[in-house]
């Protein structure tokens, strides 16, 4: 394990809202390729977390590093160029434009040639081919379904080619049918890339996640495989507890 | 004269600036506290208050005061109707979306302009004072009546503030502030909170013109300086802060008197907005606000 | 393929609108003659407005210090400085690029109702200015450009832009060549990310975009063209006046935006020629021109909040750029 270098790692990262302490002094980091979950009740801190690593919101104190860089007070689109996606937990899309523009976005930023119309296309039609919308390409983004507008944040996540995606709660309100072939998206994402994902969904998170970091007030209460943390009794506690005796 | 009695009378003069302007700008800071909107019509909201107030004070003979005791009652009250038919028929219709009031309200501003312009006419026309005794300084002899502006004003204020923080009607309009859907929850009708408090803010406008009309002659161009006066008041003491609108009220107003006695009216303009959008660029909560929720 | 064939359409469109106005220059009477001409010039600026506020979604009211940094930029480096027209005219661009460079470093520090005041004020400055030096700017009186130096001289060739039917050309050729680069600005990559700062500003900047660069971007064309449009006219119709800076000329390309729709092509021509030739109409019953721009906003925000062309294109016409 020591040898490989961690893609992503925090070091006393901390963020207070006035007087609530919405994380505090987490220690974290991210092996390349792994897929990793953040669990935790509601309130835990865990889209805090998120967003500080994305650089939505800046950090109280702390550091940062992606890739070796320090990244903590570089502004969210350095972060996104440098390869942090972040997909919002509430699905926002453009919805006023077609979902061929919606993923046109992120891939003539990713592109060195994004000038060109024909590379551009190319790129959003396998984007979206990925993902199963390649038949919607000039719905309006906003009459998709629901789920499809999930896909459709995933899509614009996959077209910036990032080296670690962010997935903040992506099965939230998706049907089991979906989920399935959510499961099987992720894992894709994974062969080349490093997978951050929050989720509610125990199965989901059970099934893909190697890793599970557990969160609880702020701090990171448990790291471990996913047996190890179904173990820890700290955990039973604090968050699983809660649902072992209903 | 020496420095001393002009910077005193200059001071004076800025009084009497700042204490109508104090009413001018609450009437703005209020609907935008309350309502979040910016009406850019208030300006003209004051305008018809003093035109009107010269068009009551011509119809009714006697005593000048008798005139003016009517106007002050009656312009403030068709001020309201107006703007209370303005806020029904437009702004409602427009969800008080921030940006589209905007754009209505310049509308509006266009049309109260130019009805004034056909009813009234492009004169300026003067009102008399409801009394004419000089006070007498040792320096120089100043109008009795500029001073009783101020005091009027004061009195206005106290009671406005009086009202916001004390009765239950201030109080159902600071809750519908903090929180339009949480004040609609518990049963506060805000529609109707909303329609008053914008008639309330051309009222203010409206009795701030009828005291100045007086000092100043009524003109249908008249409502452009108040205007932008109340918005740098406004912004500078903090936007929905009443406090904030007195004491920026009270800055403004004295050194526009102070430095339109010494430097060119125009200069002092220039330098006033310039500082004021910079403020707005650098320091939006304003300079006595607290940080934006 | 889909995005081709409405693309050739709305080239073909425009292509056509020119063509009309081209031929309109042959069949007019002086009178209307001399009104289009207005009109395309005044249609170029609402186009640069239309840029910023349309496809950025920034609502200024201030865009009046842009025309008007043209318009003094040319017209007094003509009047005073006896400036060549070509390099006048330059000058007039120069003076609202740089403007506008410095208004966006300030301006977008804000946003939303901010963002109006404060752009609001610094053209409030800028016509205070103007008042301010009158010496130089002729106060609110204005100058008149001598007859004598508004001839163009170009490659030999020489254009009288007192003349009527050269005035009316060199009209048409701005608001042409500004049609086409504001058709070819937001049909492209950057035009798409500006939709996208309208849309949903936050979600943009987590694709990796600096929406401030983009937005600063967005300010600088805009007071550009603006500019091109103040100078142009400056030099066309010969008046230089403190009231094309006043917050009325900052108010009126949001009007005819608004009018002809926002966040479309032709929209801004739509708009300018409506709104000039109802005033026209409605200034032969009543001198009572403000009222109805007054319920002209009043009514397109309540009723057509879209605009003539944004309901034609909602409804009928979705290619319609």
């Amino acid at each position: 394990m020591a040898a490989v270098t961690p893609l992503l790692t925090t070091s006393k990262l901390s963020r207070n809202f006035g007087g609530l302490r919405a994380v505090q002094d987490v220690d974290f980091s991210l092996l390349p390729g792994e897929i990793r979950a953040v669990i935790g009740p509601n309130g835990a801190g865990k889209t805090t977390f998120v967003s500080l690593i994305c650089g939505r919101i800046p950090p109280s104190s702390g550091r940062i590093l992606f890739d070796g860089a320090d990244i903590t007070s570089l502004p969210a689109h350095r972060r996104v160029r440098m390869g942090i996606a972040y997909t919002f937990q509430i699905t926002s899309i453009f919805a006023n434009l077609s979902a061929y523009d919606n993923v046109a976005l992120p891939v003539q930023r990713t592109l060195a040639d994004g000038r060109s119309r024909r590379t551009v296309h190319a790129s959003v039609m396998e984007a979206l081919d990925r993902t199963g919308l390649a038949g919607r390409a000039h719905t309006l983004a906003g009459s998709l379904s629901y789920g499809h507008q999930r896909l459709l944040e995933v899509a614009m996540g996959l077209a910036l080619k990032p080296r670690l995606l962010i997935l903040d709660e992506p099965t939230q309100g998706l049907a089991d049918s979906e989920i399935e072939n959510f499961i099987g998206l992720v894992r894709d994402i994974a062969k080349d890339g490093t997978v951050l994902l929050i989720e509610h969904n125990m199965p989901v998170v059970m099934e893909l996640a190697g890793r599970i970091t557990v969160m609880n007030a702020g701090r990171v209460l448990a790291e471990g495989s996913p047996e190890e943390v179904r173990a820890d009794a700290r955990v039973q506690e604090a968050y699983l507890g809660v649902a072992a005796h209903v | 004269m020496a420095f001393g009695p002009h910077l005193l009378l200059a001071s004076l003069e800025g009084l009497v600036t700042a204490a109508v302007l104090a009413l001018t700008a609450l009437g703005l800071s209020l609907v935008f506290g309350v309502m979040r909107i910016v009406n850019v019509a208030h300006g003209e909201f004051f305008m018809l208050g003093a035109v009107l107030a010269w068009a009551i004070t011509t119809a009714i003979t006697g005593h000048p005061a008798l005139g003016f005791l009517a106007a002050l009652v009656i312009a403030p009250l068709l001020v309201g109707a107006v703007a209370l038919v303005a806020e029904r028929v437009v702004l409602r219709r427009l969800n008080y979306n921030p940006e589209a009031t905007i754009v209505a309200t310049i509308g509006l501003l266009y049309i109260i302009q130019q009805l004034a312009l056909t009813f009234y006419g492009p004169e300026a026309r003067p009102v008399e004072p409801p009394f004419n005794y000089r006070i007498l300084l040792p320096w120089f002899g100043y109008s009795g009546y500029k001073l009783s502006v101020v005091a009027a004003s004061a009195l206005l204020l106290v009671a406005t503030w009086l009202v916001l923080t004390r009765t239950k009607i201030g109080m159902v309009m600071r809750a519908t502030q903090y929180d339009r859907e949480t004040a609609q929850a518990f049963g506060i009708p805000v529609e109707r909170v909303y329609a008053g408090v914008f008639a309330l803010g051309a009222m203010l406008a409206a009795v701030a013109a009828v005291l100045i009309v007086p000092i100043s002659q009524a003109h249908y161009l008249m409502g452009q300086d108040p205007l932008l006066l109340s918005f740098i008041v406004v912004i500078i003491g903090g936007l929905g802060s009443l406090r904030g609108t007195v004491v920026a009220a009270l800055i403004i107003g004295l050194s526009d008197g102070i430095i339109s006695v010494f430097f060119s009216p125009t200069l002092a303009k220039i330098i006033a907005t310039f500082l004021v959008a910079m403020v707005l660029v650098f320091r939006p909560q304003g300079l006595f606000g607290t940080t934006a929720r | 393929m889909k995005g081709e064939a409405s693309a050739l359409k709305a080239y073909g469109l425009h292509v056509a609108v020119i063509g009309l106005l081209f031929a309109l220059s042959f069949v007019l009477p002086p009178y209307h003659h001399g009104l289009v001409a207005r009109i395309m010039v005044l249609a170029t600026f609402a186009m640069g407005y239309n840029l910023l506020f349309g496809y950025v979604g920034l609502l200024s009211l201030g865009h009046a210090m842009f025309f008007a940094a043209g318009l003094y930029g040319a017209g007094l480096s003509v009047y005073h400085l006896g400036w060549s027209v070509p390099l006048a005219f330059a000058g007039g661009i120069g003076c609202g690029a740089v403007l506008a460079l410095v208004i966006g470093l300030l301006a977008l520090r804000t946003s939303g109702v901010a963002f109006m005041i404060v752009t609001m004020m610094f053209a409030q400055v800028f016509y205070l200015t103007i008042l301010y030096f009158a010496r130089w700017t002729g106060g609110d009186q204005g100058l008149v450009v001598p007859q004598g130096s508004r001839v163009m001289y170009l490659g030999g060739a020489s254009f009288d832009l007192t003349n009527p039917a050269v005035r009316y050309r060199v009209a048409l050729a701005l608001f042409a060549i500004v049609l086409a680069v504001v058709l070819v600005l937001v049909r492209s990559g950057f035009g798409r990310v500006l939709v996208a700062i309208r849309e949903n500003e936050e979600r943009t900047k987590m694709l990796g975009f600096d929406t401030f660069a983009n937005k600063l971007a967005a300010v600088i064309v805009s007071g550009t063209i603006c500019a091109a449009a103040g100078a142009a006219y400056a030099l066309l119709f010969g008046y230089v006046g403190s009231s094309f800076a006043s917050v009325q000329y900052s108010i009126l390309p949001l009007l005819w935006v608004l009018l002809g729709g926002a966040a479309t092509a032709l929209g801004p021509l739509v708009g300018t020629l409506a709104m000039y030739y109802v005033t026209d109409i409605a200034s032969s019953y009543t001198s009572a021109w403000l009222l109805i721009v007054g319920v002209m906003l009043i009514v397109g925000v309540l009723f057509f909040p879209k605009g003539v062309l944004g309901t034609i294109r909602q409804r009928w016409l979705r290619w319609l750029p």
